[in-house]
């Protein structure tokens, strides 16, 4: 079972790596199009990585080891991230938990990896954008557990690919009243984590308004490329969860060839869709102010807390 | 939204036919590959490169569909695109953005301001050209150059 659970984890991770500069190159030309231009193309965040790669890397005067480890570890986190979450299949693990606490752990540690190499450069726009995104991941975080906590009361467990596997069992409690409040709050808590519209605008030029941008504004050539991978695998594994969550059908429930190709196939499906969705709703939304912020995630909050509540009541009532 | 929805479908793609693919910029370095960023430095410009820039990058030209991106800062660029005269004040910092860009890079002067100072060679502020102030890979003439020049330009790098 263990070695099943393994061997998922490791497709996961190299599904992830391959189609979440995909994700973002199809939601940079879903924009595109809906704006009549013509776009760069699906495969352009790939291109950008490879220049990246060939570069040459250069950092600030009086940075340290902050700014060279910062960005692997952002890498490491999203990867580990895209291990951990049901994506292609849900089998549990037996010895390493892929319980929720783990994973908003993991991610939480790519976001300080980030924040650092921010602060590490010591340029204005740098503090800023990491002050901006410690801020928003302390209200995000809080929305993602209590979220996820509403799902799984009524499976019993925090595991997330039980949760899962719990949802395939009994399709009705996808539509049911806690699901969809916590996935919202979830959706919304998502794209504030992700660094999208309304919260962030990815692709701005005004340092005022950056969050991301401000972070990354420093690092150059190998650097920016970790940085950028880094952010992309957390979108792909966010969305994907939100996927697995949202419609648990394809979901591989064993290790078997067969199962793993039908869920490899059934997330890039996923994907393709959520990000679409995604970015042709940004096409409609303008950056909220940053001040505005809080109110959004403090909703989206209020949200998760009335599925958990509900939860409760839910499973009383039957 | 529903307006947004409607004008969506009515325009439709607005951006022009691609032009043929100009030779690529001798010297120029194959590792872009396909992927420019754009870092824009307006050295002491009337704006009028400004607007051309913009428009080069907007819905009609859209440069974007060729590889070249503007960026929001010369650490994540590989071509420095100058507008304008350089300026007493802008010499040193013009110096810096160029010398902030990872390597290897290719600096633009656009507009013939920028080449060779235009109407305002011989100003009372003004050091000089571009070339004067850091090494010019490629200059695009016109006052103001036509987006359609500057798109040939940055297609000459992202050799798309």
């Amino acid at each position: 079972m263990n070695g099943g659970a393994a061997a998922l984890a490791v497709v996961q991770v190299v599904v992830m790596l391959v189609v979440s500069p995909l994700l973002v190159g199809l939601m940079r030309q879903t924009r595109a199009r809906l704006e009549g231009r013509v776009g760069a193309g699906v495969l352009q965040p790939w291109r950008d990585l490879r220049k990246l790669a060939a570069k040459e890397t250069l950092r600030a005067s009086g940075t340290g080891w902050v700014s060279a480890a910062g960005p692997l570890v952002l890498v490491a986190s999203g990867l580990l991230a895209c291990a951990l979450v049901p994506l292609v299949g849900a089998v549990p693990f037996v010895s390493v938990p892929d319980d929720l606490f783990v994973v908003v752990s993991v991610l939480l540690v790519g976001t300080v990896a980030l924040a650092l190499v921010g602060l590490d450069a010591g340029t204005a726009f740098g503090g800023m954008g990491s002050s901006r995104h410690m801020t928003i991941a302390a209200l995000v975080e809080p929305t993602v557990l209590v979220a996820v906590y509403a799902l799984s009361i009524p499976v019993g467990s925090s595991a997330l690919s039980r949760i899962v596997l719990a949802r395939i069992d009994d399709p009705a409690s996808v539509a049911s009243p806690v699901s969809l409040l916590a996935l919202v709050a979830l959706a919304i808590a998502v794209v504030a984590e992700t660094g999208r519209l309304p919260v962030d605008n990815p692709s701005t030029h005004l340092e005022l308004t950056m969050i991301h941008e401000a972070m990354v504004i420093e690092s150059s050539g190998r650097d920016l490329g970790w940085l950028e991978l880094g952010s992309w695998l957390r979108l792909g594994a966010l969305l994907g969860l939100l996927g697995s969550l949202l419609v648990p059908w394809g979901v591989a429930q064993d290790a078997g060839v067969a199962a793993v190709l039908v869920g490899v196939v059934t997330l890039v499906l996923k994907l393709a869709v959520l990000g679409c969705v995604l970015a042709a709703a940004e096409v409609f939304v303008a950056k909220l102010r940053l001040f505005r912020v809080p109110e959004l995630l403090a909703g989206s909050f209020v949200l998760a807390f009335l599925a958990v509540t509900a939860s409760y009541l839910v499973v009383q009532a039957g | 939204m529903r307006g947004l929805v409607r004008l969506m479908r009515a325009t439709g793609r607005v951006a022009e036919p691609a032009p043929q693919r100009p030779e690529g910029l001798q010297g120029a370095n194959a590792a872009f590959g396909g992927s420019v960023g754009v870092r824009h430095v307006d050295a002491g410009s009337c704006n009028g490169c400004e607007i051309e820039v913009a428009a080069t990058f907007g819905p009609v030209y859209d440069a974007e569909r060729y590889g070249a991106k503007l960026v929001a800062s010369a650490r994540h660029a590989d071509v420095v695109l100058i507008t304008g005269v350089v300026t007493r004040n802008m010499l040193e910092p013009l110096r810096r953005t160029v010398d902030a860009t990872p390597n290897p890079r290719v600096v633009l002067a656009v507009g013939d301001c920028a080449r060779s100072c235009g109407v305002f060679a011989g100003g009372v502020g003004v050091a000089g050209a571009a070339h004067d102030a850091v090494d010019v890979d490629l200059a695009v003439p016109g006052c103001p150059p036509e987006p359609d020049v500057i798109v040939e330009a940055l297609r000459r790098v992202t050799l798309r």
